[in-house]
């Protein structure tokens, strides 16, 4: 399906790779609703992923108070709402992350304030 | 002797038909497609444009009186208002925060209602349609002075008011009702029309007005009532024309009924969205509570809104695609939306602040099966931070809807815990959305979306700082430019409630007024 228009209708789109310093990613902390949306970060594409966590989500989570108690060796990933598994040792663009991929992670046991995912 | 004979008036029929009808005319030198290219190419098939009623068959010269009768007791209220100090004889200072939405938020789409309206009134071909949409033109752009003039008196005493339409086109979450016009305007006329005169003012603008002008007699703000009074007057005439303009559509052609009806599932769900705003105002910002959101939800879309699409059925028109979607959310999205604004406070000029004990009550009540389990939870570790000197901020910016704009805070249809997350990929690149509604309508029309200005990444690609900044000197703080560049009062205008200057200033007019002028 497309635009009805009167004519030609055909614009560049605003959000390309080439528009931003670096790509975004997004992410998400599941069962952390405090945190009223997911993350959109520029990050550059060769960080390592397992950087992610203390250069990173330290500073973004870190007022959570689960943050402190996560074990992100049981920590469960997923890309585009499918299960993944990352490699901590690969950067970014190794383990296949794009422009606007978007991530979450789950903490098994850690399911918010009183454990009401928030 | 001569008898004077006086010309007999022409009857109120006669006179609309001689104002309106016959204001047409047939082009000689152009082809009328070249003068008119607009109301043929969204493939809407008009046969008789005769058939169109103005239900009100307003003429011009009996607009100018009523409106000016109207005109002229709403100044007098306003007057009267900044003569005796009405400001300070509302609720609450929290109060004023709903006023701030209003003229940030909804005065500036008075404006841009008025654009798109005069801009169709141009283009159908139809003189009835034309001049309907004229007078309907001239509501808005009154709409928006007169919401200006009584605000303005507001802008006096608080914060968070004087800057509303330099904020309109810059701050972010002012992008969701911007983009919401913006893509109205830019559809073709037929689409305006179903947009605005019957998805949003025949549908949702109960939902709008009501509380906010209910709101504020509740709060004691008689001038933005009279406002509302005013514009509210002008609204029903708005309201009867968007159900006569889509009934128009409808009869005139069989195959207007799928176009109409796509229409109708994208606009139901974009005005549902930019509503988000209104639930929270009416849930959280009004002291003294009218009825929650989810009972307006209750009343002015599930039996108004139901009653009239069982109605429509006779034209083939069905429910709304996203409706069963939209009434689950009643019971969140008010707390949903205050939680985005307390944790981005410090980049919104209105402040938030955590509902008191017997507001937390009342939303129990109003809200038996969502709220303590989903939300209390998390006001009462915000009152406790904040008790404890620490109020929580957020300061990493979110991800955002594509196509309503609005960061990412909906929850799964059936799951209050689970963020919905949707994706499409379009031509190499990945664009996300909060629901299954928003990807359809983006998928529906790509090249139209993939064009928005979205805030977030908007600022990302460093289009969101004032002229001869430099993000590469050390201890560049990206926030504090972006809200330079917003031209917001940092510390004044924005941050919670709880210490502010509004609070302050408020209580000090109210508790010691005679403090000074013992002095």
């Amino acid at each position: 399906m497309s635009v009805v228009a009167l004519s030609t209708y055909d614009f560049p789109a605003k959000d390309v790779r080439e528009n931003f310093p670096a790509p975004l990613l997004y992410i998400g902390w599941e069962d952390h609703l405090m945190f009223c949306a997911p993350f959109c970060l520029p990050l550059p594409p060769d960080m390592p992923f397992g950087a992610l966590p203390t250069a990173v989500l330290a500073g973004v989570y870190g007022e959570h108070p689960d943050f402190a108690r996560i074990d992100w060796s049981t920590v469960e990933w997923f890309k585009s709402g499918q299960p993944w598994q990352p490699d901590p040792a690969k950067s970014l663009a190794d383990n296949g992350l794009t422009h606007k991929d978007a991530i979450r992670f789950r903490t098994p046991g850690l399911t918010g304030i009183g454990a009401s995912f928030n | 002797m001569d008898t004077r004979v006086t010309k007999k008036k022409l009857g109120l029929k006669d006179r609309y038909a001689a104002m309106t009808r016959g204001l047409g005319w047939q082009t000689t030198y152009q082809p009328m497609d070249k003068v008119f290219p607009y109301d043929k190419y969204e493939g809407i098939k008009i046969h008789d444009w005769d058939k169109w009623e103005d239900p009100f068959r307003l003429t011009m010269d009996a607009y100018w009186k009523y409106q000016g009768e109207k005109e002229k007791k709403l100044y007098a209220v306003i007057e009267a208002f900044a003569q005796n100090n009405g400001q300070l004889g509302v609720s609450d200072a929290r109060y004023i925060n709903a006023l701030k939405l209003f003229i940030q938020g909804v005065t500036p789409l008075e404006y841009y209602a008025h654009r798109g309206f005069a801009h169709v009134g141009r283009q159908f071909t139809g003189e009835g349609a034309r001049v309907a949409a004229q007078m309907q033109s001239i509501d808005e752009l009154r709409h928006y002075q007169t919401e200006t003039h009584a605000i303005s008196h507001y802008n006096k005493y608080f914060n968070g008011m004087h800057h509303s339409n330099h904020w309109f086109d810059r701050v972010w979450y002012l992008s969701v009702p911007k983009s919401f016009f913006e893509d109205a305007c830019t559809g073709g006329p037929f689409e305006f029309l179903t947009a605005v005169s019957f998805s949003f003012e025949y549908v949702l603008t109960n939902l709008l007005f009501v509380p906010f002008m209910s709101g504020a007699a509740h709060n004691g703000d008689m001038s933005t009532v009279t406002f509302g009074f005013s514009a509210q007057s002008d609204e029903s005439r708005h309201m009867t024309l968007g159900i006569e303009c889509i009934k128009f559509l409808l009869e005139q052609d069989p195959d207007n009924v799928p176009i109409v009806q796509g229409w109708i599932d994208k606009w139901l769900w974009r005005g549902y969205r930019l509503l988000t705003l209104v639930a929270m105002m009416q849930d959280y910002m009004l002291p003294k509570r009218v009825m929650s959101w989810k009972e307006a939800w209750e009343m002015y879309a599930e039996e108004n809104g139901g009653a009239l699409f069982k109605d429509l059925a006779r034209y083939g028109i069905r429910e709304p695609k996203g409706w069963k979607d939209a009434c689950e959310g009643k019971d969140h999205i008010s707390h949903q939306a205050w939680n985005t604004f307390y944790n981005y406070n410090a980049a919104a000029p209105f402040h938030t602040w955590v509902p008191n004990e017997d507001e937390m009550d009342w939303l129990s009540e109003k809200y038996p099966d969502t709220f303590d389990k989903h939300y209390r939870p998390r006001l009462e570790h915000y009152r406790a931070q904040q008790q404890a000197g620490k109020r929580f901020y957020n300061k990493t910016l979110p991800m955002l809807c594509n196509t309503c704009q609005i960061p990412m805070l909906f929850t799964e249809p059936g799951d209050a815990s689970k963020i919905c997350y949707r994706e499409s990929d379009w031509r190499g690149n990945k664009h996300h959305f909060c629901s299954d509604h928003c990807k359809d309508i983006f998928d529906h029309e790509p090249e139209k979306y993939v064009q928005s200005w979205l805030p977030v990444h908007q600022i990302y690609q460093g289009h969101c700082f004032k002229p001869g900044t430099d993000p590469t000197v050390e201890g560049f703080d990206p926030l504090i430019a972006v809200l330079q560049w917003y031209e917001m009062e940092i510390g004044r205008d924005n941050f919670d409630f709880e210490g502010s200057q509004d609070q302050k200033n408020f209580a000090t007019w109210r508790g010691q007024p005679m403090e000074g002028a013992a002095k």
